[in-house]
């Protein structure tokens, strides 16, 4: 009897949560069917279902969601590919060679990666300018790629320092060199970690507002973050609807990712943070 | 002749590969001259004016621009640095490689040497990429900003109509004794650490809760439960805040609406009234942020072995206390740098406080929002009212707090303390 009430109360209290959970997100999907702009004459159970919104998205010649889109996509390939390449070529040097540098090189990441971006933006911002990618796509990617370093470099040589030298050892014996090993043998060793460190520069991009509205000023630069930031913000196109049509857009497949990858990023980041 | 140690030294250090051609290693030797030749070629100019200008933020208003000279400075400062690290690295080559010869160590064959100069060089050609992006945008900036918190750069001294001076620590007294500054400067650093240690604990506690009931053995469906627990991780951050900023809309949104309309309550102030802002966006953080630790947590609850609990039934040990001795330490030992790591997050958190209500409600006679943090005051002062300096300093003040919170965590971590078992 106690044990059927103690169920109860647990079923009770996850109910609770998904109610909690699920209203804001119902919410916003109702509003996306809603006709209208105003947030004032929308509920969410629309009285009269339209697409309208979704389909001003793409069709309308005043409509840059397409180009967000792939500029979003764009910054996040790009930069998610760099992000592995610099990444993993540091953390093996760090991790397999002594040279010079090396350790007060790893103080440094250590420091430097507990800054926030946001404490330099005013440089980041004169320096884009200097070298002249301010409002430029590549100039972010320029700061994703750079500011993620200190972090995954520590996290990935973490990863490698838990590989056996022995197979090193084998490999060179049988000729290998350096960076025939790395290729050959460690970087298939070190995929789980990788794959963590190319998801997380994957999505950087898409869930971040605050550098692309710093760097880019073209509406045909935004990426989706800013851009429908602006959907909402300006005076004259308050224009929430839109707004949510938009977004839920971008969070279904972006949710669809999570849910299937969470187990492993979820072991991952737990492998990392006590191991790393 | 014998071969003397201190002459290649002395040479190498009178200009870099001289040692290394006393020690008759030709071609390193004449890389290192024309590397060195080239850096004073191309650069001394830049160098020169960099130098000067970091010293003086320039003396002609409209003619010479200070925060242009002070980025020349900063630029040649992090040149001559590297270029002193290789300066370094050639006079200790020379040393080393002129001690071996003066103990009768016989030069191996050129083919072999660059066998071995290409093993060394390895690691430095792996790193050297990323060392140079790191360099350029998180080095320079982050000293780009520690420099401004020491100069007078604001509205009232914008190159390149008037200059800038450095000021020393002027902009962190009057952070602490302007009454204008010193006000929102205690206001805010005290909602800071508030909004920090309430948000992040709440949504550590709902996360554990929920782990530890969905993880009940009773409990059936754990799989649909959990997807569901987890969808609001799964979003885009900016998108749920956006949506939740519409629906606490003190005339429209949707909740002061349901109020009225099932309760017949007044419209709650939710983005008028600072202490209402401030009670939602715990309330939005907490939604926002439990499901990662909820998430995180399940996995290591499943991997605590059941031998614990077996021992602890048989010992007659209740369930708050198998909890209490078992589950909790495992679970804080296994998560604890992830945790401290959300208390970071969370104090650093622009995107939350900015998207709601960019800080307001606005206060008056004060320079911050009603719910401003540190870090979003710092955004409103450098691209709203332009206070570079003191925006500067602020950001200063965050990176000492930020650094000695890492340090804690950072301190425990295996692969630090490896480094040091070395």
């Amino acid at each position: 009897m106690k044990s059927r009430l103690e169920v109860t109360g647990i079923y009770l209290i996850i109910g609770l949560m998904t109610v909690v959970i699920c209203y804001p997100l119902a919410w916003a999907v109702g509003l996306s069917f809603n006709a209208g702009t105003s947030l004032y004459s929308s509920s969410m159970i629309p009285k009269e279902p339209t697409l309208e919104h979704y389909r001003w998205l793409f069709t309308s010649p005043e409509s840059n969601y397409l180009t967000w889109y792939r500029n979003t996509l764009y910054v996040s390939t790009v930069s998610s590919v760099l992000s592995i390449l610099f990444t993993s070529m540091t953390a093996y040097a760090l991790s397999r060679f002594q040279f010079v540098g090396r350790k007060s090189g790893m103080y440094a990441f250590l420091l430097l990666q507990m800054f926030p971006v946001m404490m330099a933006m005013v440089a980041i911002y004169i320096f884009l300018n200097l070298i002249g990618l301010l409002n430029t796509l590549i100039g972010l990617i320029m700061i994703y790629v750079g500011g993620q370093i200190p972090f995954n470099a520590w996290l990935v040589k973490g990863y490698l320092d838990t590989i056996s030298r022995e197979l090193d050892d084998a490999a060179k014996i049988d000729g290998a060199g350096p960076i025939r090993l790395f290729i050959r043998i460690l970087l298939p060793l070190i995929t789980p970690i990788l794959a963590i460190v190319a998801l997380t520069n994957f999505m950087l991009p898409i869930f971040d507002f605050i550098l692309p509205s710093i760097i880019l000023h073209d509406k045909s630069k935004y990426t989706l973050a800013v851009g429908l930031y602006h959907f909402v913000t300006e005076k004259y196109s308050s224009n929430f609807t839109v707004f949510t049509a938009g977004a839920i857009l971008i969070a279904v497949p972006i949710a669809g990712i999570y849910l299937f990858l969470q187990k492993y990023f979820i072991s991952g980041l737990a492998a990392g943070g006590t191991k790393g | 002749m014998k071969h003397r140690p201190w002459i290649a030294v002395g040479l190498s250090l009178l200009f870099a590969g001289l040692g290394q051609l006393y020690n008759r290693s030709y071609i390193k030797g004449i890389i290192l001259v024309m590397l060195e030749l080239a850096f004073i070629i191309t650069f001394a100019d830049f160098i020169g004016l960099g130098l000067w200008g970091i010293a003086t933020l320039g003396t002609i208003p409209k003619l010479d621009h200070s925060i242009f000279l002070l980025v020349y400075g900063l630029l040649s400062l992090i040149m001559l640095a590297i270029a002193g690290m290789i300066y370094v690295l050639n006079v200790r080559d020379a040393k080393k490689e002129a001690e071996q010869l003066a103990s009768g160590w016989e030069r191996p064959k050129l083919r072999e040497r660059m066998k071995q100069a290409y093993m060394t060089s390895m690691p430095y050609v792996l790193s050297v990429p990323g060392f140079i992006l790191l360099l350029f945008v998180v080095v320079f900036p982050l000293l780009f900003a520690v420099s401004l918190a020491f100069t007078n750069y604001d509205l009232y001294h914008s190159p390149p109509r008037q200059l800038v001076d450095w000021v020393g620590f002027d902009n962190f007294v009057s952070l602490v004794t302007v009454p204008i500054w010193n006000q929102s400067f205690m206001k805010v650093l005290s909602w800071t650490l508030v909004w920090t240690v309430v948000s992040t604990t709440l949504q550590i506690g709902l996360g554990l809760v929920l782990a530890v009931l969905v993880n009940d053995k009773r409990v059936r469906f754990k799989r649909i439960i959990r997807t569901i627990l987890i969808l609001p991780w799964a979003i885009p951050n900016f998108v749920t805040i956006m949506i939740f900023s519409a629906l606490f809309n003190d005339q429209f949104g949707a909740i002061n609406r349901t109020l009225r309309d099932w309760f017949q309550m007044a419209p709650i102030p939710w983005l008028t009234d600072p202490l209402f802002t401030k009670l939602a966006l715990i309330g939005i953080q907490v939604w926002l942020g439990f499901p990662f630790l909820f998430a995180l947590f399940t996995g290591v609850l499943q991997s605590i072995s059941h031998d614990a609990y077996e021992a602890a039934d048989v010992d007659g040990g209740t369930r708050w206390q198998k909890f209490r001795y078992i589950t909790l330490p495992h679970v804080l030992f296994a998560t604890g740098p992830l945790l401290i790591i959300q208390y970071t997050a969370n104090f650093n958190n622009f995107n939350i406080i900015y998207l709601f209500n960019g800080g307001g409600p606005a206060v008056r006679g004060q320079t911050a929002g009603g719910t401003d943090i540190l870090i979003s005051w710092v955004y409103q002062l450098t691209f709203t009212t332009n206070n570079y300096n003191m925006a500067a300093a602020i950001s200063l003040i965050i990176g000492v707090i930020v650094i000695a919170f890492a340090f804690f965590q950072f301190r425990r971590t295996k692969s630090f303390k490896e480094e040091r078992d070395h």
